[in-house]
């Protein structure tokens, strides 16, 4: 049934890279909660070797650099919940945390792991794209170290497949520290809070300053292959003023663009209904509160 | 199929084994460590029997590859009994008769100990939210967060 016949669990980032450039065939293995149910359930194939990255230093903490927040990717949905620094700048993350599973799951499950899973629903990646994450990757092709970086919403290819080359490791994800005035929200919709994978989710942020709504950004989850960017919901808002003629058709030009499809946790119509109705509400909620 | 030997401490006890890279801490701790107290209810992390504590945080263990376990210590319920804050929760349960069939009481106890720990007095909303990760389709819940509550006060 499996072919996985090797195992390690590299100590540094650089002994990873090689041996993930060597081994060529390698499941990668952070917090597992994701992994194991998937592959007993069939739906992920182990490959040769199952390299175990949790004894990596390099790809833990959390800590501030320049202007931007970097999370390592091994941090665990607890630990980034708890962090002060996230606290103090992205309390967007915390709240979306509060919805993501269960205790335990939170204990366990990595940021980065999150973002590798590539899940139109993972509960980090709509907060994330809306305050403008990059992630940063790591390959060691030949004998030097080579590090690139790219925005979170062009990471993602397809419902578990993203631009990770084979030989690559996601080392972080860095946010950048939002300005004065920045105003955000996450809201996640499913039929119970815990532990439920999300029907829709969807993300807003921006900068509110003299009643006018600026740098506007909107992200939507469990809509399409990816989480997405919601462009012409940005467009309807962008400069604007959080009034009743603006969050209306902004909730329309989200309901528009769009394209869910029906499956087990909701029907495409529903979600668009859900998508309209939750964009009205966070937009009145933040017009109401600012 | 690769064999993996780890060294780690079961309940404050050194312990060596060798397991299957692919095998969960779950099938671990209760086939080849022998300690059943830990339950499979799911195995994909939805009914929290099988929480443990893995260097004191609280996991699903059924969700945990066993080679993670690797140099760290790992607290299943058995190891509670000689736990001062697991016996006083242990014996809130039986006190409140939050027990019915038993099958999610392990998990429960194991997960009202990490919360106990972080939060010495919650209230009762903060214990519904520390405990749903735990199922339970006997009692309704209201004894076991009585349970949690009563013991937090002692």
């Amino acid at each position: 049934m499996t072919a996985l016949d090797n195992y390690v669990a590299p100590t540094s980032l650089e002994q990873a890279v090689v041996q993930l450039q060597e081994l060529g065939e390698v499941t990668i293995l952070a917090g597992g909660t994701d992994l194991m149910p998937q592959s007993h359930a069939g739906r992920v194939k182990f490959k040769r070797t199952l390299m175990n990255i949790r004894r990596i230093p390099e790809l833990r903490g959390i800590a501030r650099e320049d202007d931007e927040i970097r999370i390592g990717a091994l941090t665990t949905i607890s630990e980034m919940m708890a962090h002060p620094l996230v606290r103090e700048h992205l309390p967007l993350l915390v709240s979306a945390g509060d919805h993501f599973a269960s205790d335990q799951i939170r204990n366990a499950g990595t940021v980065g792991g999150n973002i590798c899973n590539a899940s139109p629903a993972g509960d980090t990646l709509v907060p994330l794209m809306v305050l403008g994450a990059h992630v940063e990757l790591a390959s060691k092709p030949d004998d030097t170290l080579f590090r690139r970086s790219m925005p979170l919403p062009e990471f993602f290819v397809g419902p578990g497949k993203t631009r990770l080359a084979p030989a690559e490791l996601l080392t972080a994800v860095r946010i950048p520290i939002p300005p004065k005035g920045f105003v955000a929200r996450f809201h996640k919709f499913g039929t119970r809070p815990a532990l439920d994978i999300s029907a829709i989710s969807i993300g807003v942020a921006g900068v509110l300053k003299d009643g006018k709504f600026t740098q506007v950004r909107v992200a939507f989850g469990a809509v399409a292959p990816t989480p997405v960017c919601g462009c012409a919901t940005e467009e309807a808002l962008e400069g604007r003023k959080l009034d009743a003629a603006t969050i209306a058709a902004a909730a329309k030009a989200a309901q528009d663009e769009v394209h869910p499809i029906s499956d087990v946790r909701a029907s495409a119509w529903y979600r668009k209904e859900m998508i309209h109705n939750m964009t009205k509400r966070i937009l009145e909620d933040v017009s109401a509160n600012h | 199929m690769s064999q993996q030997t780890i060294d780690f401490t079961l309940n404050g006890v050194p312990t060596r084994v060798s397991v299957p890279v692919q095998m969960s801490a779950l099938e671990m701790i209760r086939n080849v460590a022998g300690l059943t107290g830990t339950k499979y209810g799911c195995g994909e992390g939805e009914c929290g029997a099988c929480t443990i504590l893995l260097d004191g945080v609280s996991l699903n263990s059924c969700l945990l590859f066993a080679v993670e376990c690797d140099g760290r210590q790992v607290t299943t319920v058995e190891g509670l009994a000689d736990d001062p804050l697991g016996r006083r929760i242990e014996k809130a349960f039986v006190d409140a008769g939050a027990v019915q069939c038993g099958f999610c009481t392990p998990g429960m106890v194991v997960q009202a100990r990490q919360l106990l720990e972080r939060t010495p007095h919650p209230s009762r909303e903060e214990i519904q939210r520390g405990i749903e990760g735990n199922l339970c389709r006997c009692t309704g819940y209201v004894k076991i967060i009585d349970a949690i509550e009563a013991a937090s006060k002692e």
